[in-house]
């Protein structure tokens, strides 16, 4: 185990953190202990094999998951002390979420499924949303909804939603693994440089070694351990 | 607040983007509640009107002293009153005017006891006005607009009397005439007489009754039911529960509308619940969400249910008058208990339908966890307990008709018999199937069986659905029609004679048939009598009858001991009505009671007979001894055999002889016609009924086959891609629904037939007392069958036109979306 040495409180400090799941009889622990950590306006690059436990780890700082053990400490927050509500305050105030199946509200519009985070969180901005849509390039679509859309215009719509709060943190489960090579850099183009301009940290998960080595650090996933 | 207010909107934008699965809640909630509500609405409109009889006639809520005759003198009550008896006068009586008979009841304002809580109005500022000359006749608005006069107006009777101005009453129920007790004794040409004394509440010392009035008085106590309440709440039990069976069959839709619904929102409940909603908040606004279309659909279904009940409201009103002789206005008034009542069971009937899935995307956990295998071993393990549970029912249903004795525990036999059913459909059809697919030859064939069990599940609960409104609908017509055809049987033989002869009095009787014996048409006079008792607490006619063939042939004698007729004759035996043997326990050869005038009358029982629809007790005796028994009585009531075509002529001129009116005078003919009417009726509501229960089942159908079409997609899709054409398709997915929907409706019949034996040994005995023979009749039951193969078929033509339709680029895209 290797915890990565700090020189100043990290945005996000994740330690020690297991996390076992149950099937039939067996008990898989797909975490053993994993730390890390994500400076404040840092990009890192979550890699590793399948089931290395990089969507677990992804889902338990984003509070969707709870731990058997270890701490995750975001933004002074112990997110594993936090109870649903906690949790669900944290996801919709300080933490924006980008996942591989896009996960937009089928029944809103484009506008809609934008603005929605920022609604529920009281923190709507007409201005940044405005912003948001004509560098995400969807000006054209607002009033589709998702089933009309391409999937990596879906993503930019997943994207525009998880930033429209202006979180400290934007947490990225393989954004890019349903998208052709082209779409998926020109959505990844697009992420960079918002979250440049938004300064919040982003830690993605994902498969391609390519798309990993266009982050700040890359951090692989090894059997539940950070390697 | 507005956090909450904005993930209401996304939950409802599902709706919008959905508008058939909406329409389909709808129509399953607004259906429940309208029939629900529909039948409450004439339940409680029936009830009403029996409390306004009965406060009218001060009847049995309040405690009261009454003759040992019909009426008695008035110096009772004066003698009363003065020895500290709160007591009030009632004189009772019938008058015609406009040829409409009336209820007419003389009051004593000033002393009337204020707990019957009637009439207020004369008890402040109009008593003058109603007491002194020309007074005020008070009636309810239907009555006045019964004899189409206007408030004001002064009428006479149709024998020449005449009487106050008429003045309306809304508490009065109809058919009644409430005028002050002096001008009811002039009306009635009964001077200083009275019906009846109605007691007070106040307390004080009171000299013994028996001390005042001796024996000419007896108190009766007062009763928390009315008469009409308990004759006719078998008649309003029969109603509620096919209330309550068409609102568990719309809750079916519900229930299939809201599951689908809740499936498809799952992803987004996860994605809410990823960008930041609690799963409190979430909870919360399913919940409100859900009690909001409750509202809107039960105001529909309220405003549905009304249109309902007053569509049906005339019938109900002629059954109820003509089985019970219970009175009920022709519009219908609604309190605002019905409107929050049918809101609440709106709600509670959403809440109920969507427990299942609410509690599922309660406890669904943020992450989706594909586990296929894991949910069809849950399905399995779910279709397991399923059997079981419909087997606990059915064995239920065996233990309750054992043991139970109720009309309640009647229903419950029948509740359980169905619910069995329905739990036990999936698992017989899921037997089916598997035979099926073991049986199969050929890769489609194969695919064919092994898809429809595939489908079963959501199709389940509108299969169900369908299952129990071709069962109800077979029980029930099967019963409509047996009774339809012993009830033509019956008439005949209980309606023997072919003129009936009520006279004035004695007098009269005696000159009717000193007449009628010099007429060669007419071939046998018939007196009869009868007398009203009480046996084990419970009301019976003694009926007295002319030992002769018109009634030795067609009396409709259930069973008989050997010379039954020739024991009635000797004065020792009766003939025993049906309820009466089956409310005492009576048996052939056993011995009866019967309390006269003169003592105790021992009787032999000699034969039990039918005697549909009355909901009294009757014995049959001889016509000399029930003279002898009961020598006090009016022997006024003959009847006549007559050649069948003089009949006519002799009622013409027996009617201008005699000036006898209708209520005095009728033919055989008209009484059939008058009975089968009543009659028919009685079952008209129920049929009406059952053809909603059988529409909202094939509507469930519709919908459920509308729903699972937009699932099928992912399935169809490969064997369009493997070279089916979609024509094809479609043909096999009609073939599919048509087979489950037979193989259901093949279930449904002796199902039905069950309910109808059910209907006609259990439950018809227990409510009216009277049993029927069952008869089968196949083609009724292949129309049922065509009519369920019909509706599944046209609940198909959609769906099936849609897949017809679908352009390539929908079901390419299925390939598309696979990950």
């Amino acid at each position: 185990m290797r915890v990565p040495t700090a020189s100043k409180v990290p945005l996000l400090d994740v330690r020690n953190l297991s996390k076992t799941y149950r099937s039939g009889q067996e008990r898989i622990a797909v975490l053993r202990g994993a730390c890390l950590r994500v400076e404040a306006g840092e990009s890192v690059a979550l890699t590793g094999e399948s089931g290395s436990g990089k969507s677990t780890l992804l889902h338990l700082i984003a509070g969707l998951d709870q731990a058997d053990g270890g701490s995750i400490r975001f933004d002074e927050t112990e997110v594993t002390a936090l109870a649903d509500r906690g949790r669900a305050a944290l996801r919709r105030n300080r933490l924006g979420l980008v996942f591989q199946q896009f996960n937009l509200i089928p029944s809103l519009t484009v506008a809609d499924n934008l603005a929605f985070q920022a609604r529920i969180a009281g923190r709507h901005d007409s201005r940044w949303q405005s912003d948001l849509v004509d560098r995400l390039g969807l000006g054209d679509l607002l009033k589709r909804y998702p089933e009309q859309l391409s999937g990596g215009q879906q993503q930019r719509v997943a994207i525009g939603r998880a930033l429209a709060v202006r979180p400290p943190l934007l947490l990225a489960d393989e954004p890019t693994g349903n998208l052709d090579e082209a779409t998926a850099d020109e959505v990844m183009d697009l992420a960079r440089d918002l979250i440049r301009q938004t300064g919040c940290g982003f830690l993605m998960v994902t498969h391609s070694a390519r798309i990993a080595a266009t982050l700040d650090r890359q951090i692989l996933l090894s059997a539940g351990l950070i390697a | 607040m507005k956090q909450g207010l904005w993930i209401l909107a996304v939950l409802l934008s599902h709706w919008r983007r959905h508008p058939t699965q909406l329409a389909t809640l709808l129509v399953g909630l607004i259906s429940a509640t309208a029939l629900w509500s529909g039948v409450q609405a004439l339940n409680q409109q029936a009830r009403t009107s029996y409390d306004r009889a009965a406060a009218v006639f001060g009847g049995t809520r309040v405690a009261m002293l009454v003759g040992r005759d019909s009426t008695f003198s008035q110096k009772l009550f004066v003698d009363l009153r003065r020895a500290g008896w709160p007591v009030s006068p009632v004189l009772e009586g019938r008058v015609r005017v406009g040829g409409r008979s009336l209820r007419l009841l003389g009051i004593e304002p000033v002393t009337f006891p204020a707990e019957t809580g009637t009439i207020p109005s004369i008890r402040t500022s109009d008593l003058q006005t109603f007491i002194v000359p020309p007074g005020e006749a008070l009636v309810a608005p239907e009555t006045l607009s019964q004899v189409g006069a206007a408030e004001g107006a002064t009428l006479r009777t149709d024998e020449g009397a005449m009487l106050p101005p008429l003045k309306v009453q809304a508490q009065l129920a109809p058919g009644v005439m409430v005028v002050d007790v002096g001008v009811a004794q002039r009306i009635l040409h009964l001077p200083g007489q009275l019906s009846r004394l109605l007691i007070g509440q106040t307390r004080g010392t009171r000299a013994p009754l028996e001390a005042i009035a001796g024996d000419k008085l007896r108190y009766v106590a007062p009763d928390a039911e009315t008469d009409l309440e308990r004759l006719t709440d078998s008649f309003h039990l029969n109603l509620s529960a096919f209330g309550l069976l068409s609102f568990l069959v719309g809750l079916f839709i519900v229930n299939s509308a809201i599951g689908l619904a809740f499936e498809q929102r799952m992803p987004m409940l996860r994605t809410l619940r990823a960008c930041g909603v609690s799963s409190r908040m979430l909870n919360g606004t399913l919940l409100a969400e859900l009690m909001m279309v409750a509202l809107v659909a039960g105001l529909i279904g309220l405003v549905c249910g009304y249109l309902i009940a007053a569509a049906l409201l005339p019938d109900v009103a002629s059954s109820l008058q003509g089985l019970y002789g219970a009175r009920i206005p022709g519009e219908l008034t609604l309190t605002p208990q019905w409107w929050a009542a049918g809101l609440a069971m709106s709600a509670v009937g959403t809440l109920a339908a969507a427990a299942t899935s609410l509690l599922k995307a309660i406890r669904a956990p943020v992450l989706a966890m594909a586990q296929p295998y894991a949910r069809q071993q849950t399905q399995q393990r779910w279709l397991g307990w399923q059997g079981l549970a419909a087997l606990a029912m059915l064995v239920a249903a065996i233990a309750v008709l054992i043991v139970g004795n109720s009309l309640i525990s009647g229903f419950a036999i029948l509740a359980a018999l169905l619910l069995g059913a329905a739990l036990a459909l999936p698992v017989l059809l899921g037997f089916v199937l598997r035979i099926g697919e073991r049986s199969a030859r050929g890769p489609l064939a194969m695919w064919f069986w092994a898809d429809s069990r595939e489908q079963l599940p959501g199709l389940s609960l509108a299969l169900m659905a369908l299952l129990l409104a071709l069962a109800v609908n077979v029980g029930v017509g099967t019963m409509v029609e047996s009774f339809s055809r012993t009830f033509a049987t019956w008439l005949d033989g209980r309606l023997a004679a072919d003129v009936y002869v009520n006279a004035r009095d004695d007098a009269q009787a005696r000159d009717i048939q000193t007449s009628l014996r010099a007429r060669p048409e007419v071939t046998a006079i018939l007196p009869s009598g009868r007398a009203e008792i009480e046996i084990g607490g419970w009301p019976v006619e003694v009926l007295g009858l002319a030992d002769h063939a018109t009634y030795r042939d067609r009396w409709p004698l259930l069973e008989s001991a050997p010379h039954a007729w020739d024991d009635v004759r000797s004065g020792r035996a009766a003939l025993v009505s049906e309820q009466l043997a089956r409310r005492l326990n009576l048996r052939l050869g056993g011995r009866l009671d019967v309390s006269t005038p003169d003592g105790a009358w021992s009787l032999n029982i000699a034969a039990i007979y039918a005697d549909y629809g009355n909901p009294k007790g009757q014995i049959v005796v001889n016509i000399d001894a029930f003279t002898s028994r009961f020598p006090n009585l009016p022997r006024t009531r003959f009847g006549l055999r007559v050649t069948p075509d003089k009949i006519a002529p002799l009622i013409d001129d027996m009617r201008k002889t005699f000036h006898l009116d209708e209520s005095r005078l009728s033919d055989q003919s008209t009484l059939k016609a008058e009975s089968t009417q009543i009659f028919n009726r009685t079952f008209t509501v129920t049929a009406a009924l059952n053809t909603f229960t059988l529409g909202v089942a094939g509507v469930a159908l519709l919908t459920s086959l509308l729903t699972l079409s937009n699932s099928r997609l992912p399935y169809l899709a490969p064997l369009w891609a493997i070279g089916l054409t979609r024509r094809q398709l479609a043909g096999i997915e009609l073939l599919k629904t048509l087979s489950i929907a037979f193989f259901t409706a093949l279930l449904a019949l002796p199902l039905g037939l069950l309910v109808a034996w059910c209907l006609i040994a259990v439950v018809n005995v227990r409510a009216f007392g009277w049993r029927l023979p069952l008869h089968v009749f196949p083609l009724h039951l292949a129309e049922l069958l065509g009519v369920a193969m019909l509706a599944s078929l046209l609940a198909m033509l959609v769906p099936v036109a849609r897949l017809i339709r679908m352009p390539p680029a929908a079901l390419i895209k299925v390939f598309a979306d696979e990950r």
